[in-house]
């Protein structure tokens, strides 16, 4: 083996504050071969974009390099003056950025913005560009390649917009990719189109690759090797079958567990249950397009529905409508055997107490200037009257449940938890309503695999103390294994297949779920190989 | 205030500087407001620093004054214009609809006319008291923080908390004053930081065409006219409480910078 083209030895950054300044990363140590493609792996906050961005020379607002060399092809990144560093980044070394629909330009067609760093180091001239544009759109599978270079970023699906953003960065030729979480925005039918086709063209031009994700099923499909990062350090790294197959070190096997939580099932309901809630032939407009027909759907009290779905398949909007924040235009809505009206202000406030809503972001669901205390306070003051000592002492024991210390969070804005800590006031405050139905409108799909898990259990543990019933919107359907009792496939907001979780999630599947079912990665390096094989061959 | 910027530290100054001059303006001056003392543009003296006015009145003692009149009636009228603008701003902004929409009607036509001359057309209708004066600016001003709380609260309204609360059937005085206004109040405290040097000016501009504060009241805008004869003969007289509502009003944006700078959330 040559010279590596990417070195870094003993890379430290940290917060720029004098006072109270933090090591983001200590002492990180990597090589990087040509052709080659090494995976990062780390829960959020590891430091593993940080350092993505790093080996671009990089730091991001408020950080600072501390220590330590970052060597690419022979020039020190560090040292560099920006005039260089600019030279480099784009043309040789290029960076695809997790939210490609954020990384656009939204005025500016797609081919203009994509050639201008090729064009502007003056490589190829204009026409040739876009020429080499529609090739390698033509390369990564995107429908109709030429048509598509002129739309606008927002005519373009997310997945298809986050094909062009590495079109973009292949295209002036680039010795080194950076590719942080491409795929994480996408739902799981998309990312397997998406990763194939970065894989492809990656390995046909010989780039070497950085590729970062939070999710180490889905690196082990990119990777050649795998770094594990923890709280700024390297925990661990290994070629990636070795990696999978022996880890050293237990926090690496900790991420593999995380996706091992099954919820014990329980026991059918009887058949003269009165249902919770009672959904008949629901149908749902946007305007005039229909995004819901025919939806007809049974929950029972301590039962978990989780509905899956790919992203448009209408499975967000049936959360809407049960929780009365869309009318829907056709069908009846029961509950617990009354008659719920469509829209929220027609319910009765005993209905909206008894019905809570969780939402996917945790960042938005709390009020930024309402503290911890008063978020979850505030249902019991509303619903149940309490006040005072009462209602301080219900907050510390609804935190308490939540596996939150009263004393530490209690007084906490928003501002001052983690995603996964704000999830869990979320469900406080939910509870807090003394509910009967909870709707979980993708509630982990913010967070990262191992606190997703425990939000996972903790959801499972309070369903079996309270006898709650939950509604599971997800994309996922390896949350579907874990937590679901029934489920409900929907496309194009109609019910594809609904059943029993092990009736729906075991063979004979029909098309639709085998596809969403096959597309969950898996711990193997080989699963995506696998995958694609099994497609050619059916198509 | 530690953290402030050396620009909003001296306007943080010059405001408290002017706050107290402008309480402390009986104790402070030399003599009354309206007190003739000597005779008329007497030069600077050991009795009179800042000499004597027109009329023969005490210009610093009148310039003292004039900060209480001046900046009282001002900060008075902003407050209400914020009041009538921000409320209403943010409970149309909230509830949407047709409330939303009469309110932005009427918003519409008090901004399509050019503000100096509907004062002026108001203020012959209602006669010039200061009382009317300080209404019908408010009324006008209201508008502008009409708009910025309306589209505030329609910005905010999106967020899934204020769903939750929705959902959770608060009314509305609990969306908008509980969920909404404290997550733009700093948008709001700058905007009317702003608005105040705005009231300000276009006070001093009334007063100035003889339609604001009325003689014998002192107040700046009207003793930049009265004196405005004397740049011909080289005095500073009219210079000097054109100064003060210069430097009032740049000390106040300075503030207003940072404060907007403050809730933007920019590192620099």
């Amino acid at each position: 083996m040559g010279r590596p083209l990417l070195t870094i030895r003993g890379l430290t950054m940290h917060t720029g504050a004098q006072a109270g300044r933090t090591e983001i990363l200590r002492g990180i140590d990597l090589e990087l071969q040509r052709g080659t493609i090494l995976g990062l792996v780390g829960e959020s906050g590891s430091g593993k974009s940080t350092l993505g961005l790093a080996s671009m020379g990089y730091a991001r607002e408020g950080l600072q390099f501390a220590s330590g060399v970052i060597l690419f092809d022979g020039i020190d990144l560090i040292r560099a003056s920006e005039r260089e560093r600019r030279s480099l980044r784009g043309a040789r070394i290029a960076y695809v950025a997790q939210s490609a629909a954020a990384s656009f330009n939204p005025a500016r067609r797609l081919f203009d913005q994509s050639i201008e760093v090729a064009v502007g180091a003056g490589h190829v001239r204009r026409r040739d560009a876009i020429g080499q544009l529609i090739e390698l759109y033509a390369r990564l599978q995107l429908p109709d390649p030429g048509t598509l270079a002129l739309r606008y970023p927002h005519r373009v699906s997310g997945g298809q917009l986050q094909r062009a953003m590495t079109a973009m960065a292949m295209l002036p030729r680039p010795d080194l990719i950076v590719f942080d979480e491409p795929t994480t925005a996408l739902d799981v039918t998309t990312q397997i189109e998406v990763l194939s086709a970065i894989r492809e063209v990656v390995a046909a031009s010989q780039t070497a690759a950085i590729y970062i994700s939070h999710d180490l099923a889905l690196v082990a499909q990119m990777a050649d090797r795998i770094m594990v990062l923890r709280r700024g350090q390297v925990v661990e790294e290994a070629d990636t079958r070795q990696l999978l197959h022996a880890p050293r070190e237990s926090y690496t096997r900790s991420i593999w567990a995380a996706n091992d939580f099954r919820a014990a099932p329980k026991p059918i309901p009887d058949a003269q249950a009165t249902p919770l809630l009672q959904a008949t032939r629901v149908g749902a407009w946007y305007g005039r397009t229909p995004v819901l027909r025919d939806v007809s759907l049974t929950v029972y009290a301590g039962r978990t529905l989780a509905v899956v779905g790919e992203s448009g398949s209408g499975k967000s909007t049936l959360a809407k409508v049960i929780a009365g924040l869309l009318v829907p235009g056709a069908g009846t809505l029961e509950f617990a055997g009354c008659c719920l009206k469509g829209g929220f202000r027609r319910r009765t406030r005993e209905q909206l107490c008894r019905i809570q809503l969780i939402s996917q972001s945790p960042d938005a669901a709390l009020n930024p200037r309402q503290r911890v205390r008063d978020s979850i306070g505030r249902p019991l003051t509303f619903y149940h009257g309490l006040k005072g000592a009462a209602r301080e002492r219900r907050v510390r024991q609804l935190l308490t449940e939540l596996e939150l210390d009263p004393d530490r969070y209690a007084a906490r804005f928003p501002g001052e938890l983690s995603g996964g800590q704000k999830q869990r006031v979320c469900i406080a405050r939910a509870l807090a309503a003394e509910p009967a139905l909870v709707i979980c409108d993708e509630v982990t799909s913010g967070l990262d695999q191992i606190v997703a898990q425990d939000t996972l259990k903790l959801l499972d543990r309070l369903q079996r103390e309270r006898d709650l019933a939950y509604i599971f919107i997800t994309h996922d359907l390896a949350i579907v294994r874990a937590i679901a009792d029934d489920v409900i496939v929907m496309k194009n907001g109609s019910i594809a297949r609904s059943g029993h979780r092990d009736d729906v999630l075991s063979p004979p599947y029909d098309p639709y779920t085998e596809s969403l079912l096959s597309s969950i990665p898996e711990m193997d390096p080989d699963w995506l190989d696998r995958v694609l094989e099994r497609r050619r061959g059916v198509h | 205030m530690k953290s402030a910027p050396a620009s909003a530290r001296f306007g943080l100054i010059v405001v408290a500087g002017y706050g107290a001059l402008a309480v402390l303006a009986p104790i402070l001056a030399p003599y009354g407001e309206t007190q003739i003392v000597g005779l008329e543009f007497a030069d600077w003296s050991a009795q009179h620093w800042l000499g004597t006015d027109d009329l023969g009145r005490d210009v610093l003692s009148r310039l003292l004054y004039g900060a209480r009149n001046t900046i009282g009636i001002a900060v008075l009228t902003t407050a209400i214009a914020a009041l009538i603008g921000g409320v209403a701003g943010l409970v149309a902004g909230s509830l949407r609809g047709w409330v939303d929409q009469v309110l932005g009607r009427l918003v519409d036509v008090l901004m399509a006319v050019p503000s100096l001359i509907l004062t002026l057309l108001m203020l012959a209708i209602f006669g010039t008291s200061v009382v009317s004066m300080i209404l019908i600016i408010a009324l006008i001003e209201s508008t502008r923080i009409f708009r910025l709380a309306r589209a505030l609260a329609m910005g905010i309204g999106l967020f899934d908390y204020v769903t939750t609360a929705r959902l959770r059937g608060e009314g509305l005085a609990w969306i908008v004053f509980r969920e909404i206004l404290p997550n733009a109040s700093a948008p709001l405290i700058a905007e009317f930081g702003l608005r105040f040097s705005f009231v300000f000016l276009f006070i001093a501009t009334l007063s100035f065409l003889g339609l604001g504060i009325q003689p014998p009241t002192a107040d700046w805008g009207s003793m930049v006219r009265d004196n405005a004869t004397l740049i011909a003969y080289g005095q500073m007289a009219p210079l000097l409480p054109a100064a003060a509502i210069a430097l009032l009003t740049v000390a106040v944006n300075f503030i207003v910078d940072w404060l907007v700078h403050q809730s933007s959330g920019l590192a620099d």
